[in-house]
């Protein structure tokens, strides 16, 4: 049955939204941000900040839009006179005891604090010079947090958080009145496993990572979304790249995977897209040494070898390359007696008690749903052993293999390895922040990711490179766009049928075959 | 000085008139005195009926607000789906307020006898006495009288505790209450839910303060009738009311009258009138949270619920504070403000910086340093910590420093014009 809907109006806006919607979240659906500080809907309401107070007609005060839930032909206004000048009173009191060092604070650019002051607050402040702000030492909350006490405006998100989200309630709010700042266990670290969320829910410079200090300016961020590499679990992310190097990974809100979080595995899970010693050009085998060349003769040489050689082929893939490549990588070998297989690197689950479904996973491959559905094994040993004896090897972006192989090995990677010296072609690709792709997680989403930054040299996304393969041996056209490679995918494999890079948009969707099995 | 004092001519003694006598402390005394019968009456009767008289009694909270008594207890679910919990709230912080602690001292089988019957009305199985942590004597009385009336099984299948604050002001708000009963920081919670939806341990709930629990056995013993006839202006406002009077009184205590009585009979008649020579300049009516009063309003309030709000004060919790005209205004309103900074839990912005920011001020202005602006500045910040905040304790903040820059504004201009000579607070 569906939920029964309200009707209200927002700013003179009309919205219908379910009954037990809290104003604050209809007044977005108005397109109204009623600003905020305490509130969350990742966390339960504190209702405490004071800032979203809102004028509702035939209320006998302002309402905290955050607490109140809708009522059927409620009028909010949210710029009425008295409503500003709560908000206005709210802001100047924040900024009283606030050391106002924005030049300084890694969240200039992205604070809620600098937002709203400059959207609604007082140009100047009343609070006199000769006060002392209140102040207390910076303190080491964890393993990559940093707790400012000055910036802190007792917002408690962090505390709920670590409470309700967490369920590991290190934190809290100690002393009273304006000497209370957010206080840590005496013998409590803020190491849990998805501890990192409390600072990017902190909407002020307080709570900031170490892994993050001082390295850039808000402003100088570009973001793009992406999908968390470090597990099975899919989480939505999103890189922030300045000048082209990734130097911040957080969560990007996805309610049927991740809500508003992601663990401090994932968050730390980056410094490899950066790696400079990559493979930049494509290179051929002569006599005993690789040599660089172009991608013309590259692909001339693999399609070649292909051809010449016996039936037997395996292939050995990362888990952590788009679903596009693998396809495209299965149907270079169409006609071959075909293997295909990938590795699963295991590692300790680590879920978030306060939401269920959602967990660090044990497997940390974040394609390997997708591998399965295209009818890659994990029997990876075994095509190892396979391998010894195939006429063709085609290792994927795995460069800790020790492929022994009597057969010919093209190597397709980001970088090389020792292991891969050996390989007539060395083939580079595009790392997951490089290119456009999607993976499908463990429960069998189907979610893209964006380009962050440019591939080094003459690197292609692996789908590119399948599909000019492909092409040299006949099997259909080159691709020029990824969401034009998974349109290929989804004409020819069932999970995917009807799908396209337009529906799936930035939350993704769920495979159609069953999974699971 | 003699305390507690002989009863004046013109006191109403009800609750106190045990005050004084330390055989009404035990259980045997107190049954002497015809205690315990209310309860043993009341514990046969339909809880919808003790709710129905004490209703028609006209009794409203003591502990500030005046929230009729009956209507509280009423909107209890009628029908019991889960447990029901009734806590008193014998947290009595408020600066100028000390009736509670002499219920509870001289009188403590009142309290559990109307506690137990306040339960039986709501329907509560469960009974938690919160005592203020400075009460060491209330408290030591309390816990004789509540296993003396244990081993004597006067509260049938009602269970009543006794748990001790650790002296947050705060925590004599009700749900702050209610959080640290249930072992959290004292920190009030946003309403709706109520109580009576949603209380203690996040079930049914019905908070009393003492003095209103304490005069239930009266109202059931005498009659609705009887209660409702004690009332000499508002008929709004019934019953007798304690109050506590300190201050530069000749005879501070505690004076039990009627409603409705004259605030200037009290103070100069009751309490003797100023020390010699002095004379009345302002007076707190009703615990430090509420507006103060100047001399004229004084003499011209009736003590009732409405005759305060008609002198533009309340009658909150009756801790009448008196000034004579020794008295420095600007330091009495700075030491009130310190003390709301001091209380304040931190949860909303407003109270949390304003309750300091405004001490801050007055501090300076004391200090010789303040401007006129300051004066505008603290009457703005008032207005944005009242009425903004999930409790009142930042209105409360508010009340003496609005109301003490109207009516004795003079004072504070002095100290900014160098006139009076700076004093050192710090």
């Amino acid at each position: 049955m569906p939920d029964e809907l309200v009707s209200l109006t927002i700013d003179g806006v009309p919205v219908r939204v379910p009954k037990g919607t809290l104003v604050i979240e209809a007044a977005k659906q108005a397109g109204v941000l009623v600003p905020h500080y305490c509130y969350h809907p990742g966390l339960p309401v504190a209702g405490l900040c004071r800032m979203c107070l809102v004028e509702i007609e035939q209320a006998p005060k302002l309402q905290i839009a955050c607490a109140t839930q809708v009522a059927e032909g409620m009028a909010v206004h949210t710029q009425a006179q008295a409503a500003k000048a709560a908000r206005r009173g709210v802001l100047e009191l924040l900024l009283i005891n606030h050391p106002l060092d924005c030049p300084i604070c890694d969240q200039a650019g992205e604070c809620e604090l600098q937002d709203f002051t400059f959207q609604e607050g007082r140009s100047a402040t009343r609070y006199s010079p000769d006060y002392a702000k209140r102040f207390n030492p910076v303190e080491d909350f964890g393993p990559d947090v940093l707790y400012v006490p000055n910036r802190c405006i007792l917002c408690t998100r962090c505390v709920r958080f670590m409470e309700d989200v967490a369920k590991e309630p290190v934190l809290n709010v100690s002393e009273r009145g304006d000497r209370a700042y957010i206080g840590i266990h005496a013998e409590g670290r803020l190491d849990h496993p998805w501890a990192g969320n409390v600072v990017d829910l902190c909407p002020v410079g307080s709570l900031l990572s170490k892994d993050f200090l001082h390295k850039a300016r808000a402003w100088e961020l570009d973001k793009t979304a992406s999908i968390c590499t470090g597990c099975s679990q899919g989480c939505n992310v999103a890189l922030d790249t300045r000048d082209n190097v990734v130097v911040r990974v957080r969560p990007r809100s996805n309610l049927e995977v991740n809500r508003y979080f992601i663990c401090d595995h994932g968050r730390m899970n980056y410094r490899w897209m950066n790696r400079g010693d990559r493979i930049e050009a494509p290179l051929v085998r002569r006599g005993n040494e690789l040599h660089a060349t172009d991608w013309d003769e590259a692909v001339a040489r693999v399609a070649t070898l292909v051809r010449g050689a016996g039936s037997r082929a395996v292939a050995l893939v990362s888990a952590k390359v788009s679903t596009e490549a693998l396809f495209l990588a299965r149907e270079l070998f169409r006609g071959h007696e075909w293997t295909g297989a990938f590795q699963v690197v295991m590692g300790e689950e680590a879920p978030l008690a306060g939401v269920p479904g959602l967990a660090l996973r044990a497997e940390r491959a974040p394609n390997a749903k997708g591998a399965e559905l295209l009818g890659y094994g994990r029997g990876y040993s075994a095509a190892l052993e396979a391998a010894e004896r195939a006429a063709i090897v085609l290792v994927l972006d795995e460069p800790d293999i020790a492929v022994r192989c009597e057969g010919v090995l093209i190597y397709v990677g980001t970088v090389l390895p020792e292991g891969a010296r050996d390989a007539a072609v060395v083939l580079p690709i595009a790392n997951i922040a490089e290119e456009d792709g999607t993976f499908v997680n463990r429960d069998g989403r189907v979610q893209r990711y964006s380009q962050a930054k440019p591939a080094p040299g003459m690197a292609r996304p692996a789908w590119w490179v399948f599909a000019e393969l492909g092409a040299a041996l006949g099997h259909g056209a080159p691709v020029a766009t990824a969401a034009d490679a998974f349109a290929r995918l989804a004409r020819s494999v069932d999970a995917f049928r009807g799908m396209g890079y337009e529906r799936l948009g930035f939350g993704g969707r769920p495979a159609a075959a069953p999974v699971g099995v | 000085m003699g305390y507690p004092h002989k009863p004046h001519p013109k006191e109403t003694v009800v609750l106190s008139k045990h005050f004084g006598e330390a055989d009404a402390k035990s259980y045997k005394g107190w049954v002497k005195r015809g205690g315990y019968r209310a309860l043993e009456r009341a514990l046969a009767t339909e809880p919808a009926k003790l709710i129905e008289t004490v209703k028609e009694s006209g009794l409203r909270g003591r502990g500030g607000a005046g929230f009729p008594t009956g209507l509280k207890w009423s909107f209890m679910p009628r029908e019991k789906k889960k447990p029901h919990y009734l806590c008193v709230n014998a947290d009595e912080s408020e600066p100028g307020t000390f009736k509670d602690r002499e219920i509870m001292r001289w009188t403590p089988h009142a309290l559990l006898e109307g506690t137990a019957i306040a339960a039986h009305a709501i329907q509560a199985e469960v009974a938690y006495i919160y005592i203020r942590g400075e009460f060491t004597e209330p408290w030591a009385a309390m816990e004789k009288a509540l296993t003396e009336a244990r081993a004597a099984k006067v509260f049938g299948d009602i269970q009543i505790y006794l748990h001790r604050g650790a002296g947050a002001y705060i925590c004599g708000e009700e749900t702050a209450l209610m959080n640290s009963i249930e072992g959290k920081r004292g920190n009030p919670r946003i309403k709706p839910p109520f109580p009576a939806a949603a209380g203690l341990f996040g079930l049914p709930t019905t908070i009393n303060n003492v003095e209103t629990l304490a005069a239930v056995p009266h109202i059931l013993t005498n009659g609705a009738a009887w209660y409702k006839g004690l009332s000499l202006s508002s008929p709004k406002s019934t019953g007798t009311k304690l109050f506590s009077v300190c201050g530069h009184v000749q005879q501070p205590g505690n004076y039990e009258v009627t409603m409705g009585f004259p605030l200037k009979d009290l103070v100069y008649e009751l309490c003797g009138g100023m020390r010699p020579g002095r004379t009345l300049k302002a007076c707190i009516p009703g615990g430090s949270s509420v507006p103060i009063l100047d001399r004229a309003e004084t003499e011209s309030c009736l003590l009732d619920y409405e005759g305060v709000v008609e002198r533009g004060s309340m009658l909150g919790s009756g801790g009448v504070i008196v000034f004579d005209d020794s008295t420095d205004m600007v330091y009495q309103i700075m030491r009130l403000a310190r003390f709301y900074a001091h209380e304040s839990c931190a949860q909303c912005t407003q109270c949390r910086e304003g309750t300091a920011w405004t001490t801050k001020i007055l501090e300076r202005i004391l200090a010789g340093q303040g401007t006129l602006a300051d004066l505008d500045l603290l009457l703005d910040l008032s207005e944005n910590m009242t009425g903004k905040t999930i409790c009142v304790l930042s209105d409360s903040c508010a009340a003496p420093v609005v109301s003490g820059i109207k009516k004795f504004k003079s004072e504070f201009e002095a100290y900014i014009a160098g006139r009076r000579k700076p004093v050192m607070v710090a």
